[in-house]
């Protein structure tokens, strides 16, 4: 492996899979003032795929936490709502069953 | 809709040992997790686990589940695997969802009077570039493959992070015919126990300390990793990369409670990065700022599996004299479990989780956070 190939210029990860959003992207909402995980979020929409922010949550934290922003308000995520991971809609089938639940407005 | 006194949301140790002494004490229990095994992680545990005889020194993880769920089963604790809690209702009620039969996946609701959650926790990621291609996937992730589904994840392994997981998975992969390249950490002495570390080093896997993953490469998957040294800062030095051929990086890297549910629960939380981040504050009755709600194990601070057990047994005991079950021995047993995870939390290990555990506990005291005296 000669020192060339080492030294390949670095891409811009992905920070966020579901809606494909890069490193770049999140420093740039930092630059823009956004301070916490839920203000990224709304700045660009990472965290807000199917899996609602599983992993990426908590990488936003860290590199907020880089930018020097405080733990305590680097964190604060919006209010997780129901369902909590995401289900097949027929799971809110209505059907015969009395413990079945009839379907709430998602 | 199903009734019970106290509805338990997690089959790992920590939820195993609320169910248990919750009916034990009287109260009737419904223990629900996700998986088709209760157990939690320690179902993926094929190792001999050490510690103290109460705490099952010796057996294999596995072994220690189907021990718990025994007993739970004796205690008359309702087991419901294979379900997923997917939140409440404003009413209180509980959503939960089986997913035993894809094909008729029934959402089903029920009511507590107490809810303990032992949720446990989630693995964290790093994102370096290449962090998605395929090849790179959490260490507990190559664990399920190999120790639940018996299938390898990779031929050539590089590991990112020297804590027990990094350190246990890596040579269970090598047991299990793979080859492990390096464990790679950014801290300038290994993490987790020495017990962990030397197994690897006997088999001479070098670990590389104060470096880090600093790009995977690979056309559809990964085929190169590059590592380099770090300052002290943790960035990457210039001139100190070297590439390492592999299919598989993985990354143990950490764990955050997973929160979600004690969140909606609107569970008072603070940020300690001794325990993993971003977890719900609790105080000596593991009750939250929510009086219904108790939380153990993992989600209360990432820990160990003894520590899980212990606290979720605490919950346990407070969450049914809460309803109004349990007789007088109740109070020495509380106070033996607390001299137990008094225990577990020292030496060099458990002495700063001791720490940040009784931070935890002086926050919930300037809260107001007290679960019902019994
Ligand atoms: C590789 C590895 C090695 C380890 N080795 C040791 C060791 O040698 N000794 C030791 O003491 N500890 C060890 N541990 C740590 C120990 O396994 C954990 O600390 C312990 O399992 C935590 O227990 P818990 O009950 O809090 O969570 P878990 O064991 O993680 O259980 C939580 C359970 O809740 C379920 N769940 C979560 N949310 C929901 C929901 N909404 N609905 C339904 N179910 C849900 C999860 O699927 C999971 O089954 C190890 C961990 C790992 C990863």
């Amino acid at each position: 492996m000669t020192q060339q190939e080492h030294t390949a210029p670095i891409t811009d990860p992905i920070i966020c899979r579901c809606e494909e959003i890069r490193k770049s992207e999140i420093l740039q909402a930092i630059e823009m003032g956004c301070r916490s995980v839920t203000a990224i979020k709304k700045y660009t929409r990472a965290g807000m795929g199917v899996c609602q922010g599983r992993t990426c949550a908590r990488l936003i934290e860290q590199i907020l936490i880089a930018s020097g922003i405080s733990p305590q308000a680097a964190v604060a995520r919006d209010k997780a709502r129901f369902p909590i991971v995401p289900c097949p809609i027929s799971a809110f089938n209505g059907s015969d069953k009395e413990d079945q639940v009839d379907a709430p407005s998602i | 809709m199903k009734c019970a006194d106290i509805l338990v949301i997690g089959g790992g140790p920590g939820g195993l040992g609320a169910a248990i002494e919750a009916a034990k004490a009287g109260a009737s229990v419904l223990l629900v997790d996700e998986n088709p095994r209760m157990g939690g992680q320690l179902y993926k545990q094929i190792h001999k686990f050490f510690g103290s005889q109460t705490h099952y020194a010796g057996q294999r993880g596995f072994d220690i589940a189907d021990t718990l769920i025994a007993e739970a089963a004796r205690a008359g604790v309702e087991l419901l695997p294979q379900t997923r809690a997917l939140g409440c209702f404003d009413e209180g009620q509980f959503a939960l969802l089986s997913l035993a039969n894809q094909d008729a996946t029934r959402l089903r609701t029920m009511k507590a009077r107490r809810v303990i959650l032992a949720t446990g926790a989630k693995e964290n990621a790093v994102a370096f570039p290449g962090w998605t291609l395929p090849g790179v996937m959490t260490a507990g992730a190559a664990q399920t493959l190999a120790n639940i589904y018996g299938v390898l994840p990779g031929k050539r392994i590089l590991i990112l992070g020297s804590g027990n997981v990094g350190l246990i998975v890596g040579y269970q992969l090598m047991q299990a015919g793979a080859q492990v390249l390096g464990i790679v950490d950014v801290l300038p002495s290994v993490h987790g126990y020495e017990v962990h570390a030397a197994k690897l080093r006997r088999a001479n896997v070098p670990i590389y300390l104060g470096s880090t993953v600093v790009e995977a490469r690979g056309e559809t998957r990964v085929q190169q990793v590059i590592i380099g040294q770090v300052d002290a800062c943790f960035q990457p030095i210039e001139g100190t990369h070297q590439t390492i051929e592999c299919d598989t990086v993985l990354l143990a890297v950490g764990l955050s409670p997973r929160t979600e549910i004690a969140a909606m629960f609107g569970c008072d939380m603070t940020f300690e990065r001794r325990l993993g981040g971003l977890m719900p504050i609790h105080d000596e009755t593991m009750c939250t700022s929510n009086q219904t709600i108790y939380v153990c194990g993992d989600l209360a601070g990432v820990e160990e599996a003894s520590t899980a057990l212990d606290e979720g047994r605490l919950a346990g005991i407070h969450a049914a004299a809460a309803c109004g079950y349990g007789d007088e021995a109740r109070h020495a047993r509380v106070a033996a479990l607390q001299s137990s995870l008094n225990t577990l939390r020292s030496g060099m290990h458990g002495q700063p989780r001791k720490e940040a555990k009784n931070d935890i506990l002086q926050l919930a005291h300037r809260k107001g956070i007290v679960g019902e005296t019994i």
